[in-house]
């Protein structure tokens, strides 16, 4: 039958107020709403019933829910930034002037050509493409796939950034209710009454649930549960709000909208909730389960609770006739809401053989028609329902009866919403009785104690007639998994389960007849329950169709697990603030200020970002750091060292902590003096490097890598704390209380003398350190060099290292002073042939590699890694050992290059004996350097390996000393 | 014995042609669900990709037929049916690009030799480098690639987003600098993986027993002889462990001990949408990589968890730190929905290496410490691991990869290259 406007009711719609008309657009046409609208009943207001088409054979679809579950009624939303595709139309408030589209079809939603696919149906069952595509190998990546790409997925990819603003928040509460129905707020009142701190959250703009619809006095009863609620202090009542997942220990987390009716109001668009409970209840209500008879998925077709919702809360006709199929009492419900609605209801057809609760009392007494142990044999009409055939239940299809109506309201019982329960390892129960599962109060949940963290009320508990004392009774609901039961597969191939993802009651009995039994099986292979309504009214159909193919019991088939989120939680929700300079903490020194005036190009080093040279004019890159390399070596530079990490080690037990921990002796060093240290993990392996000084008896600053800074602390505490926790030592992590300041080169001591100090520079020998005032700061002077040339590094409080810097800089202008950065420091210390951990050691390094065996003291019992270091391969004499290696052309050999040995191993990869750990060109030496691993290395001097490139040239290097650059190390000394 | 045609049939378009017209009727099991017979020459314990790999190559390499495959729960349920389905080779260390260079290869004609479409999908990978360091890290290993016969090569940004033009290169923290790419990496179907080989081992006639919990493992004089399962006491003469997420405790109740930590990763997917991306990102500086598959659904890689346990969960922070760094990666998929979470229990070894080794007990094997790869190597694994088995010794594949390493201190640690994600 055709279906005629008006499509909004004279009367009725509890959430929508008339009096504000609100445009909106959808596929270009201009449309009105009224405000309390969703999207979905606005459309529906204007007689649009077709909003989608199926992800598979593009089926022309309407809406079949009222809510959450709606597995059909997807839109893109918006525009540029804003674009949001696969928004559910039954859960977005109307907002006025919203644009929204149709997706997943074209040329438009009325004439897909895609639904060709739908024709071909039959070549299309359950997995069919694991079962071809095979042939030709290349076909699939070439043709196959990218026509399955394009015509898979929904809307489409938005291309913009997003303009909007997300936040985030922590709450705690004793009791987190989730649910705003009268089964949560009943609970909500009763904690609160007792003291407990409470919030109760509510997915929907309105509160109540399904009460204020189905129960006369409903509206009053939520009415007074809030009034009651809102006055106490202990109770917060937030609406909008979707807990979408419950995670261990009580922490729950939870969306709410806040601004997508005004984008432009400058709040956050959506705020994700992390709060923290106590105890959760879980008030989540329950979800309808379509029925399961031929095209029970042509537009017009929806569940019956669905039907009466837009009737009664929005005053929508989905359509004028509407006829009723149900196997409860329940869908009587909406036969009378639809009559009251002056809407034409031509039947009830009741599954079950006998129907005389008070509800089918009150429906037949109204006059309407009630036809039991009766089903619908088959869906008329394409676009839109036409007409219901009838048949009996108990047989196979045979029309009974032809019913005209433009709307089918079904109702095949129903399932509470057990996803939170599950979330956190809840099980689950199958109720025979009521044909669902419920939550088994035996096995919930457990929280740190051990005991259940999650109780569950009202629908949600299988309670499903729960109406705070305003019930009816009603009958049992028989369960009906297949209409008429003896379909058969020319009807079984057109029974949708679920309607997005186009699955079947054929294919899950194709599954199962395959093999693919496990009820995973089955949801993997025919996608049941894996489209984006995740199978909210799609499982339990499926996993029954399922048992009953594999003649098991519904409980041996079990079910899915329920993963978060409860819907699907849009992504910048979950980064909230931490995006674009935000996205993660960035760490300046004192100094970084001065570095970003002065041009600095920085590298991300860890969160840090260091200066990675300072390019001048129109210099690059390469020329700056060049230029700061002869700047150091023929004068002074300065570099920022405050990166570096300053662990101060204290206590009696100090001294032997700083022997195991490193491979020096430590606890001998006296106060005053300096000494590299190395740090190797469990394994052996080099994890460290640094400068350890001494500053009195019992305490000890270990300098660290940048990047070890955190990790090395930890490492410390790590031992610390499990394994020597009856030492007496603390550790601290100073690196952020004192800038450091390098000042390198030949000049260095005579700027640093020309600022006033009590710190006699002459006094001060190399590796030793001293503490006093320079330039009016306080200071500790460590003589150390890491650049090979004479050079200081001080630590001031780091308030106070800016002020340094620029005193540096004012009085060294005449000497040239010249600020350098990490690059500059990197090529330094390589023609000096220092190590650099994360360059000559990966992880794979162990310090006797890197011919530092000096550092390795030989009068201790023990140190980490020692050990390890005596296992047979650790101690090969084919082990990789740090060389120079000279390149026999002007050209660097790139870092990472291998040096190949004759033949392939068995592997028939070529044999390798030496890779590039760091090379440079030497502004210096006016010519290439590298320092290299190589097998056996230092017994190997001025032999010429080969290094292939990818290139597929070769190029030589000639082993050498890895110490390019003043061997006798008399520039230390000024 | 193997037959021409397979006892599952052969599929083909005629084939469903065919079956259209009588209504998909005649389609067979795809692997048969057998009682467990007393006694096999080999079992593995495991029918997830690794084992079920192992069992198919021990029949297609070694003839070796006689094989049951115990499952606790249903095949291909844990981690074959949880991971992000990446599939590349680009590995640093020679025994470990030699090992997934072999499992990329085979899964190159991996369908048309199961007759099982597993849509392996080499549609590109790319690894950015954000940081300096990064950089020499994968220069470094487009050098050893090159010598390993892996096909790798380093691209500039430009190149980058010609690849990928949903990508922002000028993030402000973390510029992409550049990557590394695989032209022949890409993704297949995980559970048409293990699928596929499952349906091919039934054809050859091995056991795939499901819902079949190994509860204590029966040896004498250091010799295995049988297992202990909840469908009774079956015997053996070679037992195969590869059960990811739960070696340790298989090792146990063998009576030995493994170098294994077992801890939760993480996964999630987006809500589909038209293609936008065809190659996979892994972005390791920021500790995220995703891909699209062919359904629409962006695929996205998350963290481990910082602590051991066996929950198939996983921390939510750890999602939040996934999706700020896709987005601050792909600012476009901001207003996507993230549609599912998920975990597995993944097993993590010192060197993040996988262990394909004998053992101290005669006779039983043990194939793990995939860590967070595993799925890229299932064929190279169970070509490996089918050989060690027949054998009894590892060949060239599993030569490094033996238990003694750990004590012998010949790690092969892919970190310097790897980064967080595998």
């Amino acid at each position: 039958m055709t279906r005629t406007p008006p499509f909004r009711l004279a009367q009725g719609g509890r959430l929508i107020d008339r009096a504000f008309q609100l445009p909106f657009r959808f596929d270009g046409r201009h449309l009105r709403g009224v405000a309390g609208d969703t999207l979905a009943s606005a459309l529906l207001a204007n007689g649009q019933m077709l909003m989608g088409r199926s992800f598979k054979y593009h089926r022309p679809r309407g809406p079949i829910a009222s809510g959450a579950e709606e597995p059909n009624a997807l839109l893109s939303l918006g525009q540029g930034g804003r674009f949001e595709p696969n928004q559910r139309a039954t859960t977005t408030p109307l907002v006025a002037g919203m644009v929204t589209r149709s997706q997943n079809c074209w040329p438009s939603l009325d004439n897909d050509l895609m639904a060709v696919n739908d024709w071909l149906s039959p070549l299309f069952p359950a997995g069919f493409y694991y079962k071809t595509f095979i042939h030709p190998r290349p076909f699939w990546k070439h043709l196959f796939e990218p026509v399955i790409r394009r015509s898979a997925g929904l809307g489409a990819a938005p291309t913009d950034a997003d303009p909007d603003r997300y936040e985030q928040a922590y709450a705690f509460a004793d009791l987190v209710v989730v649910g705003g129905g009268i089964a949560g707020l009943t609970a909500a009142r009763d904690a609160a009454a007792s003291g407990q701190r409470v919030i109760v959250l509510e997915q929907a703009p309105h509160w109540g649930g399904r009460t204020p619809t189905d129960h006369p006095g409903g509206q009053a009863a939520i009415d007074a549960l809030l009034a009651d609620l809102s006055g106490r202090a202990n109770v917060t009542l937030r609406r909008n709000t979707m807990a979408t997942g419950l995670y261990d220990h009580g922490y729950l987390i939870a969306r709410e909208a806040i601004a997508d009716h005004d984008p432009n109001a400058g709040l956050p668009r959506q705020r994700l909730w992390r709060i923290r409970a106590g105890h959760v209840v879980t008030a989540t209500g329950a979800l309808e389960r379509p029925l399961s008879f031929a095209c029970n998925d042509v537009p017009g077709v929806m569940l019956a609770s669905a039907v009466r919702d837009f009737i009664i809360d929005y005053g929508v006709a989905p359509g004028q006739s509407i006829l009723v199929v149900t196997n409860n009492d329940d869908a009587y419900r909406t036969a009378l809401a639809a009559r009251a609605a002056g809407l034409d209801v031509p039947a009830i057809i009741d599954a079950r053989p006998l129907a005389d609760g008070a509800l089918p009392q009150a429906a037949r007494a109204a006059g309407i028609r009630v036809l039991t142990g009766t089903g619908i044999a088959k869906v008329k009409g394409g676009k839109h329902v036409e007409a219901a055939a009838l048949c009996d239940q108990s047989g196979d299809g045979r029309v009974l009866e032809t019913i005209a109506c433009d709307v089918i309201a079904m109702s095949g019982g129903w399932s509470p919403v057990v996803h939170l329960w599950s979330h956190c390892g809840g099980k689950l129960l199958w109720d025979d009785q009521a044909a669902m599962f419920r939550p088994d109060p035996d096995r919930p949940p457990l929280g740190a104690d051990g005991k259940g963290n999650v109780t569950v009320t009202g629908a949600a508990n299988g309670d499903l007639a729960c109406a705070g004392g305003l019930e009816q009774p009603e009958g049992a609901t028989m369960p009906v998994w297949v209409m008429p039961a003896r379909a058969p597969y020319r009807l079984r191939a057109k029974m949708w389960l679920d309607f997005q993802n186009d699955v079947k009651v054929s294919d899950v009995e194709l599954a199962a007849r395959e093999g693919y039994a496990s009820v995973e099986h089955t949801k993997r292979y025919t996608t049941l329950g894996m489209a984006t309504d995740q199978g909210k009214v799609s499982n339990i159909n499926g996993l029954a169709i399922l048992s009953a193919a594999l003649d098991q019991p519904i409980p041996q088939t079990g079910t899915t697990t329920f993963r978060p989120p409860y819907t699907p939680l849009t992504l910048a929700t979950i980064a909230a603030e931490a995006r674009g300079e935000a996205f993660q903490p960035l760490r300046k020194t004192p100094i970084h200020g001065w570095h970003e005036t002065h041009g600095a190009s920085f590298e991300p080093v860890g969160q840090w970002r260091r200066p990675y040279c300072y390019p001048q004019g129109a210099e690059d890159r390469h020329a700056a750091v060049n230029r700061e390399i002869l700047a150091v070596r023929g004068g002074v530079g300065t570099l920022d060292a405050s990166t570096l990490g300053k662990i101060l080690v204290k206590g009696p037990d100090a001294g032997r902590f700083l022997d195991m921990l490193y491979t020096n002796m430590m606890s001998t060093l006296p106060v005053g003096k300096c000494r590299y240290g190395l740090m190797c993990n469990e394994n052996g392996f080099l994890m460290d490097d640094g400068v350890v000084a001494r500053l009195s008896e019992d305490s000890w600053l270990c300098h660290t890598t940048t990047g070890g800074a955190e990790r090395i602390h930890g490492h410390m505490e790590d031992w610390l704390q499990c394994e020597w926790w009856d030492w007496k030592v603390y550790t601290a992590n100073l690196t952020e209380q004192f800038a450091q300041i390098a000042v390198a080169g030949p000049k260095a001591r005579a700027l640093l003398e020309r600022l006033p100090g009590t710190i006699d520079l002459a006094a001060l020998p190399f590796m030793h350190w001293a503490e006093g005032e320079l330039a009016g700061i306080p200071a500790c002077i460590f003589r150390i060099s890491f650049s090979g040339e004479l050079s200081y590094e001080i630590a001031v409080p780091a308030g106070r290292g800016l002020e340094l810097w620029q005193i540096l800089h004012r009085e060294g202008r005449d000497l040239g002073i010249t600020a350098y950065g990490t690059e500059a420091m990197h090529v330094m210390r390589a023609e000096k042939g220092f190590i650099m951990i994360g360059d000559e050691t990966d992880g794979t390094i162990i310090p006797q590699d890197l011919g530092l065996d000096w550092a390795i003291s030989k009068k201790k019992p023990d140190y980490i890694g020692k050990r390890a270091q005596q296992r047979p391969h650790m101690t090969d004499a084919n082990r990789w050992k740090l060389v120079g290696i000279e390149s026999l052309s002007n050209k660097v050999i790139p870092d990472g290059a291998h040096a190949v040995a004759p033949g392939r191993n068995a592997n028939g990869q070529r044999n390798v004996q030496g890779r590039i750990t760091s090379s440079y060109h030497s502004p210096t030496l006016g010519k290439p350097i590298a320092m290299a691993l190589v097998r056996h290395g230092p017994s190997r001097m001025g032999e010429v390996l080969d290094f292939p490139m990818p290139s597929g040239d070769v190029m030589q290097g000639r082993i050498c000393d890895p110490v390019f650059y003043d061997k006798e190390g008399s520039r230390l000394n000024g | 014995m193997p037959s021409d045609a397979p006892r599952s049939g052969r599929y083909s378009v005629f084939a469903i042609a065919r079956e259209a017209l009588r209504q998909h009727s005649g389609w067979k099991r795809a692997w048969a669900s057998p009682e467990p017979r007393g006694r096999y020459k080999v079992i593995v314990i495991g029918a997830g990709g690794h084992g079920l790999a192992t069992a198919y190559y021990l029949g297609r390499n070694f003839g070796i037929t006689d094989v049951a495959v115990l499952e606790k729960g249903w095949l291909g349920g844990g981690n074959t049916g949880r991971n992000t389905t990446i599939i590349r080779s680009n590995y640093l260390q020679d025994p470990s690009a030699a090992l997934y260079e072999k499992a990329r290869s085979l899964y190159e004609t991996l369908s048309q030799e199961l007759n099982y479409n597993i849509m392996f999908s080499p549609r590109g990978l790319i690894m950015l480098a954000q940081t300096e360091h990064e950089v020499r890290g994968y220069r470094r290993t487009v050098h050893a690639n090159n010598l390993q016969g892996v096909a790798t090569e380093w691209i500039e940004p430009a190149r980058v987003k010609e690849l990928v033009p949903i990508i922002n290169l000028d993030g402000p923290r973390y510029p992409v600098l550049g990557g590394l790419y695989q032209a022949r990496g890409g993704t297949a179907r995980h559970d048409a993986v293990a699928w596929g080989y499952a349906r091919a081992c039934s054809d050859m006639g091995m056991h795939i027993i499901q819902n079949c919990e190994v509860i204590g493992i029966e040896t004498e004089c250091g010799q295995v002889r049988a297992v202990n399962t909840s469908k009774g006491r079956i015997g053996c003469e070679k037992l195969a462990i590869v059960v990811a997420g739960h070696s340790s405790q298989l090792a146990e109740m063998a009576g030995f001990r493994l170098p294994i930590e077992s801890v939760a990763l993480q996964a999630l997917v987006s809500e589909p949408i038209k293609p936008c991306m065809d190659v996979v990102v892994m972005a390791n500086t920021v500790h995220g990589y995703m891909s699209q598959s062919d359904k629409g659904e962006m695929v996205i890689g998350g963290g481990t968890d910082g602590f051991n346990n066996f929950t198939q969960r996983g921390s939510w922070h750890h999602v939040e730190e996934t999706v700020r760094a896709l987005i601050e990666t792909f600012p476009m998929i901001s207003r996507l929905k993230m549609l599912r979470q998920w975990g597995g229990i993944v097993d993590m070894t010192g060197d993040r290496s996988p262990i394909l080794s004998a053992t101290p007990v005669g006779g039983i094997f043990v194939n793990c410490g995939w860590g967070t790869g595993g799925f890229k190597a299932i064929p190279g694994s169970g070509w490996a691991m089918a050989e060690l088995i027949a054998k009894g010794t590892p060949g060239p594949l599993a030569a490094e990869f033996g238990l003694n390493r750990f004590r012998e201190g010949r790690f092969i640690d892919e970190s310097v290259a790897a980064g967080v994600a595998h």
